[in-house]
C-alpha cells in the first residue's frame, strides 16, 4: 500500500526553522511506522535522521509523536494508522536535528531520583528472600524502558520543564515499593517538592502514552499517598 | 578539532559486558569511562528474555558440573573446558550478586530465586530437562541492564553516550586508547587510556532474517581484525529457531520451556524423530536444522518457509503471566493471539559464537600460543573466550557477560595499577578521520542501503544453517564484488550534526569485512559441528577438526591458522539428545 509521510523535520546546520516535508512511500500493510521512515532514509532521502535500535519495542529509541500521540515508530502498524501519517519529534525536549531530541534533561531526572536499590545491610550469601507478593507490588514499574513517551505527553511537564515528571516517578516507585529497599525516604523527600510529585494534575496522558502499558498514574498516586501517609 | 581524554580505563560498549566491567573497574578507580554509541539501556542486552542460567538448586536438585556438561556438549564439544568450568560456577556467584544490587527476580512461594526449564539445560549430565534459568517474566535481560545501569549511576561511573567507536589505538603490542566520533556535533574524541575493553555486541545485521538489534554491525570486533588481531571460529553463527515469521523478532526460548511446541503442517510434533529425549528442548543448532529439513520436506505451514510455535495448550494464565511480552509481540506484530493461535516461526540470525579471542580473564589474544596484547580486553558476544564453542546454550550469553564482563575488569583494575600511560601514535585520530573523510566525500553512484540488502540476502541464502562449498564460493565472489561497489558509495548527509547516514555507512563497512571472516572460516571448515553445517561435509570430524579457527586479515589477503580446544572433563562423544 501507498502512504503519505509527513515529516517534520529540522536540521540546525541547514534550516532556520521546522518545516514539514511529505514522502510517498511503498509499504506493507504489517510494516511498522519505523519501516515506514526507514524507506525514506534508505530510498528517498538519506538525511532523514531519528533513533531506533531493537525495532521491536524493548530498547526505548524511538518514541516519537505519531499522528498526535506519543508512541514508539516500531511498536505501531503502517495499517491502523492508514495515509496519512505525521511524525514530530517528542514534545518538550530541545530538537536536536529532525526525530532526534536531546535526553540529557530528562536522563538527569531518572538519575535525580536515586534509582538504585539502597540497602546498606550485609546481604545473605544467596539471595534476600522476597515473596512472590512483594515482588507483584512493584512489578508494574519495572517495565518502564525510558523511552520518555509519558514524560512528554504530560501537560505538567509542557507548562513547566523542570517538573520532575512521570518516568522519574514510576522509576522512585519501582524501589520505593520493593520490600528489599530501605531508600523510601530519601526519595520521597526529593519528590515532596514543588516540581515533584505534586505537580502531577492525574491528566492520564502518561498512561495512554506509555508502550509499556504501565500504569503511571497509579503509580504516581501511589508514590503521593506514600507521602501522605509517611508524614513527611 | 579533536578532543583528547585521558582515563585509566575505557570501556565500548554499555551493554552487559560493559557495565558489568565498568562496576568491577570503578572499584579499583573513578578514572573509568564507558563509550556508547547508543544511550544507556538501549543496548541489546535488554532484549534477552527467558533467562540467566545458575545452578543455584532452588527448584530441584542441580550442580554447576551438570551445567558445565550441558554447556560442553551444547557447544559440540569445541568450548574450552576451562573457561566453561569458570563460567558455571561463577554464574552462581553473579545471580546473587544481581539480587543484592536489586534485580526483580521471579519468585518461588519460599521466596527464593524462580527457575525454568531452557533448551539444553538437563539433570545428571543429559537425562532431562532441569529448572536451571533464573528468571523475571520473558523480560530477564532488561532487568539485568536496567541493574547494571542503576549501579552504574550509583558508583558514579562516567559516559559518554551516542559516542561511536571507529579506532583502536594499538602499537607494539600494546593498547593506548580509541578512538570516537560524538554524534551529536560530529567531532572526533581520542581516548588515551591504560587500558581498554570492547563489549561491543555482535553482528547478526549481516543477515536478513535476524533478532538483532538495527546496533549490531560488529564495530569493535571488525576495528579488531583491522589492528591485526585474529578472529576466533568466525563460521559458528546460531540460528534461533524461533523468530517471528519474516520479522525475525524472537520468541523466547521459554516459551518451549514452560511446555510450548514446535509443529510442521500436519501439527505433528516433529521433534518427537529428531530428538526423543529433550524434543522441543534441544540445542538451538539442532532444532534449526531440524526446521529447515521439516520445510524441505514440504512440511511447512502451507508449504512455506515457516512453522508453528504452539502454546495455546498452556492456558491463559501461563502464557500472560510467565511470558507477557512475547504475547504483546504476537498481539502486536501478528494480530495473533497465542492463547488461541500457533505463532508462525522461522530461524533467526541470533548469536555469534565467535568473535575476538581472549584468555579467561578477558585478555585479547593476538596467537595461537594465547599471547596477550597488553592493556586490551574483550567481553561478551563480541569476545570468543571460548564457552559457546560451536553452538551457544540459551540463557548462556548472560551468563558470558556477566562472569567474563566481571573477570575482565578484575584483571583491568590489577593490570592498571602496575601500567603507565603509553604514549599516543602520532596523529591518533588519522586513520579515523580520513575513514569519515573517505565515505562523506566519495562520490560514487552506490547505496549502502542497497549494498546491504544484498549483503543480507545473500548471506541468509548461502552462509546460513546450511552451507556448501559452491555456496559459500560463491558468497565470496560476491562480497568481493560488495567491497569493489562499496568504494563507489554517495552518502547524502555530508553533515557534521547527529549524521546517521554516516553511520551507517560506517557499519556496513564492518559487516562486508565480518561476512568476509565468516565465509573464509566456513570454506575452510570441512566437517559438521554446532551450528556450521556443511552439506558437503555432513560429519563431524574431530581428528581434523577439533581445533578452533583463528582468521588473520594480513594486507587485505586471510590467513588461518588453528588453535587446539582446551579438554578436560568431559571427552568428545557424539552429540544425541
Amino acid at each position: 500500500m501507498r502512504v503519505l509521510m509527513k515529516i517534520k523535520r529540522f536540521n540546525p546546520e541547514r534550516d532556520r526553522a521546522p518545516y514539514w516535508a511529505e514522502y510517498e512511500v511503498e509499504v506493507e500493510p504489517v510494516d511498522r511506522v519505523l519501516d515506514a521512515l526507514e524507506y525514506v532514509k534508505w530510498h528517498l532521502d538519506g538525511t532523514l535522521t531519528f533513533r531506533r535500535s531493537c525495532a521491536h519495542g524493548i530498547c526505548g529509541s524511538d518514541a516519537m509523536l505519531i499522528n498526535g500521540r506519543n508512541r514508539l515508530a516500531c511498536k505501531v502498524l503502517v495499517k491502523d494508522l492508514g495515509s496519512p501519517i505525521t511524525v514530530e519529534p517528542l514534545r518538550g525536549f530541545p530538537v536536536v536535528k529532525d526525530l532526534v531530541v536531546d535526553m540529557e534533561g530528562f536522563f538527569a531526572k531518572y538519575r535525580a531520583v536515586k534509582p538504585y536499590l539502597i540497602n546498606d545491610e550485609l546481604p545473605p550469601e544467596t539471595e534476600r528472600r522476597q515473596s512472590p507478593e512483594e515482588r507483584a507490588r512493584f512489578d508494574d514499574t519495572t517495565k518502564c524502558i525510558l523511552c520518555g513517551a509519558c514524560t512528554t505527553a504530560c501537560p505538567s511537564f509542557w507548562a513547566n520543564g523542570a517538573y520532575i515528571g512521570p518516568a522519574a516517578i514510576v522509576n522512585a516507585h519501582r524501589f520505593i515499593f520493593d520490600s528489599r529497599d530501605r531508600g523510601a525516604a530519601e526519595r520521597l523527600a526529593i519528590l515532596n517538592t514543588r516540581l515533584g510529585v505534586w505537580r502531577c494534575r492525574t491528566i492520564f496522558n502518561c498512561v495512554e502514552a506509555c508502550p509499556r502499558g504501565i500504569d503511571v498514574t497509579r503509580a504516581i498516586a501511589e508514590v503521593k499517598r506514600a507521602l501522605l501517609f509517611s508524614g513527611t | 578539532m579533536t578532543t583528547v581524554h585521558r582515563y585509566d580505563a575505557v570501556i565500548v560498549g554499555a551493554g552487559g559486558a560493559g557495565l558489568r566491567a565498568a562496576l568491577e573497574v570503578a572499584q579499583a578507580t573513578p578514572r573509568v569511562a564507558v563509550v556508547s554509541k547508543l544511550y544507556p539501556i538501549r543496548s541489546h542486552t535488554g532484549t534477552a528474555q527467558g533467562g540467566i542460567g545458575a545452578a543455584l538448586g532452588n527448584m530441584e536438585e542441580d550442580h554447576w558440573e551438570w551445567h558445565m556438561f550441558d554447556t560442553v556438549k551444547g557447544s559440540d564439544y569445541l568450548a574450552d573446558q576451562d573457561a566453561v568450568e569458570i563460567m558455571c560456577q561463577e554464574a552462581i556467584t553473579c545471580v546473587y550478586e544481581l539480587e543484592h544490587w536489586g534485580l526483580p527476580f521471579d519468585r518461588t512461594p519460599e521466596g527464593k530465586i524462580a527457575q525454568r526449564r531452557f533448551g539444553g539445560h538437563t539433570r545428571n549430565f543429559g537425562e532431562a530437562p532441569v529448572r536451571r534459568a533464573c528468571h523475571a517474566a520473558d523480560r530477564t535481560g532488561h532487568m539485568i541492564l536496567q541493574t547494571l545501569y542503576q549501579q552504574c549511576i550509583k558508583h558514579e561511573v562516567q559516559f559518554f553516550n551516542e559516542f561511536h567507536v571507529l579506532d583502536l589505538l594499538l602499537e607494539d603490542n600494546i593498547c593506548r586508547g580509541i578512538v570516537a566520533l560524538s554524534l551529536a556535533d560530529g567531532e572526533l574524541h581520542v581516548f588515551h587510556a591504560k587500558a581498554v575493553l570492547f563489549a561491543t555486541g555482535g553482528f547478526g545485521r549481516m543477515y536478513k532474517v535476524t533478532s538483532n538489534a538495527r546496533s549490531l554491525t560488529g564495530d569493535g570486533v571488525a576495528i579488531a581484525l583491522r589492528r591485526g588481531i585474529p578472529l576466533e571460529d568466525m563460521e559458528f553463527f546460531q540460528f534461533h529457531p524461533t523468530g517471528i515469521y519474516k520479522l525475525g523478532i524472537l520468541i523466547s526460548e521459554a516459551a518451549r520451556g514452560e511446555g510450548g511446541i514446535l509443529r510442521n503442517r500436519q501439527g505433528e510434533r516433529f521433534m518427537e524423530r529428531y530428538a526423543p529425549t529433550l524434543l522441543d528442548l534441544a540445542p538451538r543448532d539442532i532444532i534449526s536444522r531440524c526446521m529447515y529439513m521439516e520445510i524441505r520436506e514440504g512440511r511447512g505451514i502451507e508449504g512455506k518457509d515457516y512453522l508453528h510455535l504452539d502454546l495455546t495448550h498452556l492456558g491463559r494464565e501461563v502464557i500472560e503471566k510467565k511470558l507477557p511480552d512475547i504475547t504483546d509481540f504476537a498481539r502486536t506484530y501478528l494480530g495473533i493471539d497465542p492463547v488461541r493461535e500457533p505463532i508462525p516461526v522461522q530461524p533467526t540470525a541470533h548469536y555469534a559464537m565467535g568473535g575476538i579471542p581472549t584468555d579467561v580473564r578477558g585478555r585479547v589474544i593476538r596467537d595461537e600460543k594465547n599471547t596477550p596484547v597488553l592493556g586490551f580486553y574483550a567481553a561478551g558476544e563480541c569476545a570468543c573466550v571460548s564457552v559457546h564453542g560451536a553452538n551457544r546454550l540459551g540463557t548462556n550469553s548472560l551468563v558470558d557477560i556477566l562472569v567474563f564482563g566481571k573477570l575482565a575488569g578484575r584483571h583491568m583494575a590489577e593490570y592498571i595499577r602496575g601500567a603507565d600511560f603509553a604514549p599516543l601514535p602520532k596523529e591518533a585520530d588519522g586513520p579515523a578521520r580520513e575513514e569519515c573523510e573517505r565515505l562523506l566525500t566519495s562520490n560514487g553512484a552506490e547505496s549502502v542501503a542497497r549494498l546491504r540488502e544484498t549483503l543480507q540476502r545473500e548471506m541468509m541464502d548461502k552462509a546460513a544453517v546450511f552451507r556448501t562449498q559452491e555456496g559459500l564460493e560463491t558468497m565470496l565472489a560476491t562480497l568481493k564484488e560488495l567491497k569493489d561497489r562499496y568504494r563507489r558509495i554517495r552518502l547524502q548527509d555530508k553533515g557534521k550534526i547527529f549524521n546517521t547516514d554516516l553511520q551507517e555507512a560506517l557499519e556496513l563497512g564492518y559487516l562486508l569485512d565480518l561476512a568476509e571472516v565468516t565465509v573464509v572460516s566456513a570454506l575452510a571448515r570441512r566437517e559438521s559441528r554446532g551450528a556450521h553445517y556443511r552439506e558437503d561435509f555432513p560429519k563431524r570430524d574431530d581428528a581434523q577438526w577439533l581445533k578452533h579457527t583463528l582468521a588473520y586479515r594480513i594486507n587485505g589477503e586471510y590467513e588461518l591458522r588453528y588453535k587446539p580446544v582446551v579438554i578436560t572433563r568431559f571427552q568428545p562423544v557424539e552429540r544425541k539428545y
